[in-house]
């Protein structure tokens, strides 16, 4: 294999976020722990150029590296969100991880690391490559979740989380190994057209492929019956890592499933789209029912997430571009929906005081409106009342799913969500009907980017609620949609 | 300013809520001042509009249409016919009394409370005018969470309970209805309300497509069986939400029958029409017996809005019957005409009844009806508004009430003598509930020492209860303006009727 230059310009903003972090990792060495800051703003500086590299090159697809890597602008757009939401997430960690002495370079480094393997893996042109780029975040998460080693809960959420994945891993290579089998390339587009021509000759070898990287896929969103790890990995990590892996890996996960199905196996939608309505069902089914029996607030916005897996696995296996389109606007529009979410947790902790319980949000009203308006939007915004951006992001979905005439999946994937509107409600009607159990105004950590980061995260679930127009056109356009 | 009038009208109040909820809790007479600005803002904003519509037309008017999203092609699009208009001048008239009536009667979070309520006023006004489905779905739903806010925090002790219950009442209901809107969407691609209506559906689609907005507007009615949400919601709500629930919010079901079923789903109307007639008799005679017997007042004036919207869907589907089945249309239209007088008029009394109740519940924290007796004794002018809004409650000729009542027995009659009985009937189970509440309530001797300390009204719970009685007065002698209003507009409804739209 050989590569030019114009090959590393088409890498240009994978290549600077490498360097950038292991410059951040010399500096995190020599600097002293009280002055952890530095890494924090070098790490958040690393990104914002990331994102000015992404954003300014505008050339057209393109694909490098012998196609392993592939510049186009699906990757594009999902790369703008996943720097921006890793962002977000680093403000918010700071004061959390300062508080109970977990303030260490490693968070990170290693979430740096992470978004690289996302950016990697939504660009990813050939499967070797989603592999790499799928092991490079996975790693790196798992060493994440254990950040807290003095911790039982957190080491074996930590534990739970790699022994799953790794099999998940194994799985999806395994069906990997398979799909080489049937097509003998590794290439994504050259197995597209083999299977779409039907030369890939070993039918039945390609079907056991497509099931197996089905389920990595559906290990990988914490689609249900895949979803064992999430509810405790969500919540034994702390509350700062469970905003990183909650929030913009599910980006990378879409990107890595349009990958793998659409651009891999197209020719098989008639079978994936199947397997999806029926992972759909299950999400939806699972996640928003065991969600109302949960008291702990991380818990619940676990079962939350693979419900919203669910919605988001209805644009998925609708299969034309309209529906990629919708999916993707999903799992943006859930990305920052869950960012606020933990970011709220955050805000609202303590040392001593996880504010991670229903019950802790009590009377939030009375002790700082503001606040309690945030998680209002917030759990409306999951909820998919309008005019919020979570009711269009369902109805783009829905609106997937009728299209491809599964309308009992729509009419199940409804049902499901006024299930889930009560446990969302419930959270209001913690904060707003019930009484606080102490008196007096609330302590906030007096951290100013992250109460205005969370201000405005929270403030932009309303504005996108009205003006979602040019977010949905440019996912429309990256798609290729009408 | 007149092009975007109906913008004002929405994002007014809205703003102003924003404002107001600003303020904070601790500044509450500011609040109250700014609250009450903007809704009077609001209501002379809505005076252009009653002036400058031109009646005679009846065509969509004040039209404002930009570009909203235009990857799947909804737009900003409002306008409104003389229905409209009516609904939406009376939204603008109740929200103002309301923050009037909680002026002494709200001292918790003050600005929350009448922020709630202003944001309520744009999103239901946003309703009324909307002639994009997806923006009236945005509208639609949005009201749901101010309103599940104010039954939860200034409810009553099982507020927590009715709200939840409200509010999953009603988006169950309207859920439907989105995969319907969606499905049309998929077909027309557009969501305008006029392309929809002019699409070509068969009976099967269309009656799929009946019962999903019949789920959505039938709760929103309420009309029986889907009206369990209502008692509770309007028992637990305080003041200002039950007369906002009970004058605007289910006024709303009966605009959505008239705005999508009727012109979307014309033939499937048809085919149902008998249920509809059915559930809505069984509202009006079954749901009056219930009124009949119960201990709370509020619950018994919620009990008697069920049986008086009755009459609004049986005013709307008799007339449905009517034109397809004998070609009346005079009498189709006096069926329609009757149902928004109704609408209108009873938007009117319930409103004061429950600010009737409001006013005592404030001074004596009870709404059961056996801790009153002799109220008469020790509030003379209250008791005379009570009377006369008790009045109107049973439909005597010369208020409001008798007129949207009278008009809807009148088309059942050329219709079918029985289902004029049976509507009729209620005119009788009208008075027995009402006038027993005023006998218990207000006549007699004082039976208790609380009641016996009671202080008449004062300036200002007088100016609220005289506002309410003037309109209810003034539209049950001269319901001219207001038929006039929408006459144009009804006769459209009633000609598009007639269009079959399955091939």
């Amino acid at each position: 294999m050989s590569f030019s230059l114009h090959d590393l310009y088409l890498l240009l903003p994978e290549a600077f976020l490498l360097f950038a972090t292991c410059a951040v990792l010399a500096v995190d060495l020599l600097i002293k722990p009280t002055q952890r800051g530095i890494t924090h703003w070098l790490s958040i500086g690393t990104l914002v150029i990331t994102l000015a590299l992404v954003v300014a090159d505008r050339g057209p697809a393109d694909r490098g590296f012998s196609g392993m890597f592939v510049h186009d602008a699906v990757a594009r757009l999902l790369k703008v969100f996943i720097l921006l939401v890793v962002a977000v997430v680093f403000v918010y960690a700071r004061t959390y991880l300062k508080d109970r002495k977990l303030h260490v370079g490693e968070f990170y480094l290693l979430a740096l690391f992470a978004t690289l393997g996302m950016m990697l893996l939504v660009s990813a042109g050939s499967l070797v490559m989603i592999y790499v780029g799928l092991e490079l975040l996975t790693l790196s998460s798992y060493a994440l979740v254990a950040l807290n080693r003095d911790s039982p809960l957190s080491s074996e959420a930590a534990m739970k989380y790699f022994v799953l994945g790794a099999l998940a891993s194994g799985i999806l290579l395994y069906g990997m190994s398979m799909i080489y089998g049937a097509t003998g390339t590794l290439d994504i587009t050259s197995i597209h057209g083999l299977v779409s021509s039907g030369v890939g000759d070993n039918k039945t070898l390609l079907a056991f492929g497509l099931v197996f990287l089905v389920a990595g896929i559906g290990f990988k969103f914490g689609a249900a019956p895949f979803h064992m790890w999430l509810p405790d990995v969500y919540q034994g990590s702390p509350t700062a890592v469970t905003t990183f892996i909650g929030s913009a890996p599910k980006i990378a996960a879409f990107g890595m499933a349009w990958r793998l199905l659409d651009g891999a196996l197209g020719g098989l939608h008639p079978h994936w789209g199947e397997m999806l309505a029926v992972l759909a069902v299950l999400s939806l089914a699972i996640g928003n029912v065991v969600a109302i029996a949960q008291t702990n607030l991380k818990r619940m916005l676990a079962y939350s997430t693979i419900s919203h897996v669910g919605f988001l696995l209805l644009g998925l296996a609708n299969g034309t571009p309209s529906g990629f389109a919708a999916a993707m606007f999903y799992a943006i529009a859930y990305a920052i929906m869950s960012a606020a979410a933990f970011g709220s947790i955050q805000l609202l902790a303590r040392v001593g005081f996880e504010a991670e319980e229903i019950d802790d949000f009590k009377g939030l009203n009375q002790r700082n409106p503001w606040y309690a308006f945030v998680v209002l939007l917030v759990m409306a915004s999951l909820a998919g009342i309008p005019p919020l951006f979570g009711f269009f992001a369902k109805l783009m979905v829905l609106k997937a799913a009728l299209d491809a005439g599964m309308l009992w999946l729509a009419i199940v994937a409804i049902v499901f969500a006024i299930v889930g509107a009560f446990y969302y409600l419930r959270v209001i009607k913690v904060m707003y009907f019930d009484a606080p159990v102490q008196k007096g105004e609330l302590a906030l950590p007096q951290d100013i980017p992250l109460r205005w980061v969370l201000s405005i995260n929270g403030a932009a679930l309303l504005f996108l609620g009205l003006f979602f127009g040019p977010l949905l056109s440019w996912c429309y356009r990256a798609m290729g949609a009408g | 300013m007149m092009q975007s009038l109906l913008s004002i009208l929405i994002w007014l109040p809205i703003a102003g809520g924003f404002a107001v909820l600003a303020l904070g809790t601790h500044r509450a007479q500011q609040a109250r001042w700014l609250a009450l600005g903007v809704a009077i803002a609001a209501l002379a904003a809505s005076i252009p509009l009653l002036t400058g519509y031109d009646a005679v037309a009846g065509t969509m008017q004040f039209i404002e249409q930009h570009r909203w999203i235009a990857a799947i092609n909804a737009n900003y699009h409002l306008g409104v016919d003389g229905i409209s208009v009516a609904l939406i001048a009376l939204t603008t008239f109740v929200t103002v009394l309301v923050i009037l009536g909680a002026w002494d009667s709200v001292h918790d979070k003050v600005n929350q409370y009448l922020a709630a309520f202003l944001v309520l006023e744009g999103l239901m006004v946003g309703v009324f005018c909307a002639l994009d489905a997806l923006l009236f779905y945005v509208f639609f739903e949005g009201m749901l969470i101010p309103m599940f806010i104010i039954i939860g925090i200034w409810g009553g002790p099982r507020r927590v309970y009715a709200t939840l219950k409200f509010f999953l009442y009603t988006f169950f209901g309207s859920i439907f209805m989105l995969v319907g809107l969606i499905w049309l969407y998929l077909q027309s691609n557009s969501w305008e309300l006029s392309q929809l209506a002019a699409l070509k559906l068969t009976l099967i689609q269309q009656s799929w497509l009946f019962f999903a907005f019949l789920i959505a507007f039938a709760v929103k009615v309420p009309m029986w069986p889907v009206h369990t949400w209502l008692p509770d919601a309007h028992v637990e709500a305080p003041t200002g939400g039950s007369v906002i629930l009970a004058a605007i919010m289910l006024k709303i079901g009966g605009y959505g029958f008239l705005r999508f079923s009727l012109p979307i789903t014309p033939d499937a109307s048809q085919h149902f029409a008998w249920l509809l007639i059915a559930l809505s008799l069984i509202a009006v005679i079954y749901i009056g017996f219930v009124a009949l017997v119960q201990e709370d007042m509020k619950k018994l004036i919620a009990y008697s809005s069920v049986s008086h919207m009755g009459f609004v869907t049986l005013g709307i589907f008799i007339a449905l019957a009517l034109v397809r089945v004998s070609g009346n249309k005079d009498a189709a239209y006096l069926g329609v005409s009757g149902a928004m007088v109704q609408m209108i008029s009873h938007g009117f009394v319930s409103g004061a009844m429950f600010s009737c109740i409001g006013v005592i519940y404030d001074r004596m924290h009870t709404r059961m009806i056996r801790d009153y007796g002799g109220v008469v004794n020790t509030m003379p002018w209250y008791a005379a508004f009570v009377v006369f809004f008790a009045m109107a409650n049973c439909g005597l000729p010369g208020t409001s009430g008798f007129v949207g009542e009278f008009m809807v027995i009148l088309a059942s009659f050329q219709s079918n003598f029985w289902i004029a009985a049976l509507a009729a009937f209620t005119l009788i189970i009208g008075a027995a509930y009402t006038l027993w509440l005023v006998k218990r309530v207000i006549w007699g001797d004082v039976t208790n020492d609380h009641v016996a300390k009671l202080k008449d009204i004062d300036a200002r719970e007088a100016l609220v209860l005289g506002a309410f009685a003037a309109m209810t007065l003034l539209f049950g002698i001269w319901p001219e303006p207001l038929t006039h209003l929408m006459d144009a507009s009804v006769k459209h409804i009633v000609d598009q009727l007639l269009i079959v739209k399955a091939g």
